[in-house]
């Protein structure tokens, strides 16, 4: 059954919604990047849509596949008591217009997925680093980051492993 | 330029600073103070970089990460049953709700059936750690404001709860209980009747509370008219949670959008009108005898049956029959081994926890470890909104404006 909020999607954007997935009874939507602000924005502000709210933005990294970043914009209509899934493909490097001017709710965690992924956002306020602190090189959260970044010191190789550890020396 | 000195211990650079403060604070002219991270009324490891002038707060710029521990990466070199120790660590003050919020996300993933008797205990405990969270709430945000004696009160009903928590799971704060299909084993003989016994002492405790503090001239004074939140501001800001509620906005996912048989109770939403600080906290107040209503009809209705699902592709087969079943030996091995496997896809569930919606987003690429497991924690976004909820405040109003939006350092930083 195709989802009514789909059908109005493509009427009025056309070409930039791609496809449109059911899963366990959640809709996602599939969107061009470039068009991502404009698409929510008039889902806010559209009357049969109303999604006022946005739960979060939650970045996958599906790292070999290729564009490797999908971010996921969480949407709920306080209203009509609906979810809606917006769903982004990105590559490496690609920026993403950003929805804060949209809902204000999606600055920190666009400043999340920059700091955790290196997603970048065109159009945000204040696009720092927000978890790790500022001289942290990387981005751990991609699938390609060990898990475990810190050598393990012991007594016996105290000195050696110190000398090559990536200290923020400045 | 004396005052520009502060901000170089932070890490931000001095252009990067001129878009975050005015003009002002670049001259001189207004004071940069940096609050936190070790600070007593700051609830944990959160830092403020606040502008002020005079006692008036300019802006407020929230720094977190300090408690940051990586779980969501973790997470992602574990079979979906070994994250949910994981998840007690993060809201560390309900860690039943964000068990509930996790395995219910993994259940929608793999289309598992809850027995009613496990869903009804989940709410138990789950209303419990709301009363406890909420005392917790009381006793330091009512310190903050100076009234000491709040804290002693509410920890000792607080420590009958964590008690509970011992009784069902060995622990008293990382419970680890629920697990994917149900819990990790029924309650003990006695649960009941325990629960019982705290149920029929914790109203009259209320009412203590509501006597120390609703009518108490100082207390009106801190909290009456300060950090006013608009319903319109609080939803854009995704505020969630009785700070939402304090707004006067009526969303409460429980009610919105019933999981785990919360639609079997009957139960009020509290409502603030102005969205204050006294607001809010009068809205965690009369929640405190929704839980108790909750529990009450829980208890009563509680029926019998199992508590696990009895499908053995996600939950382990009683141990007794490892003696004579070879498939349940087979089934026992693979899921403490391998661990099960979901169908490739992503779920989102949302429950209400104490501080709002807790959210949990599963992309599983159909091995037994999730490929991606984000939690949209409750704090997060409440703290995300201090630079709104303290423009134009006075300083001192700072501190009842933290208290007052209940966060946890380890649901920010996850």
């Amino acid at each position: 059954m195709p989802d009514p909020m789909a059908e109005m999607l493509k009427a009025r954007f056309g070409e930039v919604i791609r496809d449109v997935v059911e899963f366990r009874g959640e809709t996602t939507i599939h969107v061009t990047p470039e068009a991502i602000a404009d698409v929510c924005a008039f889902l806010r502000d559209d009357p049969d849509a109303e999604y006022d709210f946005l739960s979060c933005v939650t970045p996958v990294d599906v790292w070999p596949d290729e564009p490797r970043f999908q971010l996921n914009y969480h949407l709920y209509s306080m209203a009509r008591n609906v979810r809606l899934r917006l769903k982004v493909s990105v590559r490496d490097g690609q920026p993403v217009p950003s929805v804060t001017g949209v809902w204000p709710a999606a600055n920190w965690f666009e400043r999340e997925a920059y700091d955790l992924f290196g997603v970048s956002f065109s159009g945000h306020p204040d696009l720092r680093r927000l978890l790790l602190p500022d001289d942290y090189l990387g981005h751990p959260m991609r699938r390609d980051a060990p898990l475990v970044v810190e050598e393990v010191q012991f007594t016996h190789n105290f000195d050696d492993v110190d000398a090559r550890k990536p200290y923020a020396r400045e | 330029m004396t005052s520009v000195a502060a901000p170089t211990s932070m890490n931000v650079t001095f252009d990067e600073l001129k878009g975050l403060v005015s003009d002002r604070a670049l001259t001189g002219e207004t004071m940069l103070l940096n609050m936190g991270p070790q600070h007593p009324a700051t609830h944990g490891v959160l830092r403020l970089l606040l502008e002020l002038d005079g006692e008036r707060v300019i802006s407020c710029l929230p720094d977190i990460g300090y408690l940051h521990t990586g779980i969501e990466k973790t997470a992602e070199s574990k079979t979906y049953t070994k994250v949910i120790p994981l998840t007690d660590r993060m809201d560390y003050l309900s860690p039943m709700s964000n068990n509930l919020g996790y395995v219910m996300a993994v259940e929608k993933l793999m289309g598992v059936e809850v027995p009613l008797r496990a869903q009804y205990l989940r709410v138990i405990l789950c209303e419990l750690a709301r009363i406890a969270s909420h005392l917790v709430w009381l006793g330091t945000h009512a310190i903050d404001l100076a009234a000491m004696s709040m804290l002693l009160y509410c920890f000792r009903e607080r420590e009958m709860i964590l008690d509970i928590f011992e009784m069902v799971s060995g622990q008293r704060m990382m419970v680890t209980y629920f697990r994917v299909g149900g819990l990790w084993r029924d309650v003990p003989d006695g649960f009941e009747d325990t629960v019982r016994q705290f149920m029929n002492l914790l109203p009259s405790r209320v009412d203590e509370y509501e006597a120390l503090l609703r009518r108490n001239p100082l207390w009106l004074d801190r909290t009456k008219g300060v950090g006013v939140i608009s319903a319109k501001d609080a939803i854009a800001y995704g505020i969630t949670g009785p700070s939402l509620r304090g707004s006067g906005v009526n969303w409460d996912i429980r009610k919105a959008m019933p999981y785990s048989s919360y639609d079997h109770f009957e139960f009020n939403v509290p409502l603030g009108e102005k969205g204050d600080v006294y607001d809010r906290y009068w809205c965690r107040m009369r929640e405190f005898r929704e839980s108790i209503k909750i529990i009450d009809q829980a208890l009563k209705q509680l029926p019998k049956g199992p508590v696990i699902t009895s499908d053995r592709k996600v939950a382990p087969p009683p141990k007794e029959e490892l003696a004579w079943s070879m498939e349940s030996l087979i089934h026992h091995f693979k899921l403490w081994t391998e661990g099960f496997t979901p169908p490739p896809g992503e779920v989102y569930v949302s429950v209400e926890s104490p501080r709002g919606e807790f959210g949990c987003y599963i992309n599983s690429d159909g091995s037994p470890k999730p490929r991606r497991v984000h939690f949209r924690t409750p704090s997060y976004t409440n703290v995300a909104a201090m630079p709104v909820l303290t423009k134009n405040a006075l300083i001192a109003d700072v501190i009842a404006v933290i208290g007052s939006i209940d966060i946890v350092l380890g649901d920010i930083d996850r």
